[in-house]
């Protein structure tokens, strides 16, 4: 019989052994109770769970929005970050008004407006090799809602370790996928990829973004496959790679096999504690920018004073098109930058030449391509359209 | 044999922004080369400057890795489908792209 919430059912429940719902919580979880699937025993279960969130971005806000609904009991989060205007578009615990705090101050809030029940330990903090296994050793699952490879290798080696389920998805523009490692059981993330992509290979400006509802839809795969880990229903992803293209709108499945080679789970791990990710992911440190020596810089508020004085010279920007349509400095000429090599007759070299970009990274490669096809006049706007929305325009929108 | 590549979002831009692309191939290591072949700006994204296939990009044939097959010399029969899955992470700040 499904539980009913009366009178005589409560009275029956006060006799059992662990009658550790109260009556509002029943009321709450009643859409659970009365499946047998979950039950007061699954519900119990939620209740003890003790589930570590990294990360409080798009991946993590339907995620802890979701377990927390759930009534999962202690509910850590790992995030360091600030709430801006861009996460807005996607990671749907933090609000308009959040903008500005710490992302665990937002979602702190959001959750306990959802379910005063659940106790959210927060952690504001960088996941570090160093405190990695401590943080983790508190909770029963961890879920990976990160957005770098040196993060994702830190999670999944750390939970290798301490012989503990992580449940994984990832986000690409239009592409999802979510799986769970789980090494006692199954493959690990180091199995289905043994290296990360060098950080030259990471796709280009252009490519970046993501569609804001992608994450919650992975976001809550990922949470549905914590639940059932919790209450032991079903078939988790464990040895699965779930495939998602959000364009073809295609679900594919893909199997995942333990490599029996592989470094941190296989028969002979040679990693046996938390190494340096980003040395492995071969970032080291900085940001894997590009500082080009000898690269002639000019700033926004001087390129300003030659278009005041009426000096002669040509604004190019290297954007993308679709970069363009969001904002421009008035003037400006647009070749983007893949199209420089076979536009560069297009300029002439003996006029004065001003590239810009967003930031200034684009650009200065652009100026180094043109400085070796002979192109002597010519400079790079410091800190790109950015800086220009800084110093000169703040009409100019920023992105 | 003709083969079906399916080819993930990340990708389709160096293919005509195709979803799967057809070749005729005996093996995943001629399916890939003339996919690689007929698309050129797509090899440096399979392939590292040995001619290696990348370790961030695996090759499925139909729902097993080709790892756990004969890697790249694995037969192909008419009408299989071969998937590229690579490794993303989930970036979606500007800043750390422009490099």
């Amino acid at each position: 019989m499904p539980l009913q919430v009366g009178e005589k059912e409560m009275a029956t429940a006060t006799e059992t052994p662990i009658p550790e719902l109260s009556k509002d919580e029943i009321l709450r979880y009643s859409r659970h109770l009365i499946m047998p699937e979950v039950g007061m025993e699954g519900q119990l279960r939620l209740k003890q769970a003790k589930v570590l969130c990294v990360g409080a971005g798009g991946l993590g806000s339907p995620l802890t929005l979701y377990l927390a609904a759930a009534g999962v009991g202690r509910l850590g989060i790992v995030d360091f970050d600030v709430v801006d205007f861009t996460n807005l578009q996607r990671q749907v615990i933090h609000g308009t008004a959040d903008v500005g705090k710490p992302k665990l101050a937002s979602a702190q809030e959001s959750i306990h407006a959802i379910n005063p029940n659940v106790e959210v330990v927060g952690y504001e903090t960088r996941l570090t090799s160093e405190n990695a296994l401590q943080l983790f050793a508190g909770f029963d699952i961890i879920v990976d809602g990160t957005d770098n490879f040196p993060t994702r290798y830190l999670v999944n080696d750390a939970c290798v370790l301490l012989g503990k389920p992580n449940v994984y998805g990832s986000i690409f523009r239009f592409e999802g996928q979510a799986s769970v490692f789980y090494a006692r059981e199954g493959p690990c993330y180091r199995c289905l990829y043994p290296e990360p992509p060098p950080p030259g290979l990471v796709p280009s400006c252009a490519e970046g973004g993501v569609l804001g509802v992608l994450p919650g839809i992975v976001g809550c795969i990922q949470a549905m496959e914590t639940i059932k880990l919790i209450i032991g229903q079903g078939q988790p992803l464990i040895g699965r790679l779930l495939v998602f293209d959000a364009l073809g709108v295609k679900f594919r499945e893909l199997r995942l096999r333990k490599d029996p080679d592989c470094p941190v789970c296989g028969t002979h791990p040679t990693i046996t504690r938390l190494i340096d990710y980003e040395q492995f992911c071969g970032i080291r440190g900085e940001e894997p920018t590009l500082t080009m020596i000898g690269i002639p810089e000019i700033t926004p508020r001087e390129v300003k004073k030659l278009i005041d004085d009426k000096q002669p010279f040509v604004l190019i920007d290297v954007r993308e098109p679709h970069e363009f349509q969001i904002c421009r400095i008035p003037g400006s000429t647009l070749i983007p930058l893949g199209e420089v090599p076979k536009r560069m007759h297009e300029l002439d070299s003996a006029q004065e030449i001003v590239v810009h970009c967003r930031s200034g990274q684009r650009s200065a490669r652009a100026v180094d391509l043109l400085m070796k096809a002979g192109f002597r006049k010519i400079h790079n706007m410091k800190g790109g359209i950015l800086a220009w929305s800084d110093q000169v325009d703040p009409s100019v929108p920023k992105y | 044999m003709a083969v079906k590549i399916m080819i993930p979002t990340p990708l389709r831009q160096y293919v005509g922004q195709k979803d799967q692309v057809e070749v005729e191939a005996k093996t995943v290591a001629e399916a890939l080369s003339k996919l690689a072949a007929e698309h050129g700006e797509l090899r440096r994204h399979l392939y590292n400057q040995e001619g290696k296939l990348r370790s961030f990009v695996n090759i499925y044939l139909g729902d097993e890795d080709i790892r756990f097959l004969q890697s790249e010399q694995t037969p192909l029969n008419e009408n299989d489908v071969l998937s590229i899955v690579p490794s993303i992470a989930g970036g979606t700040e500007l800043r750390h792209m422009e490099a």
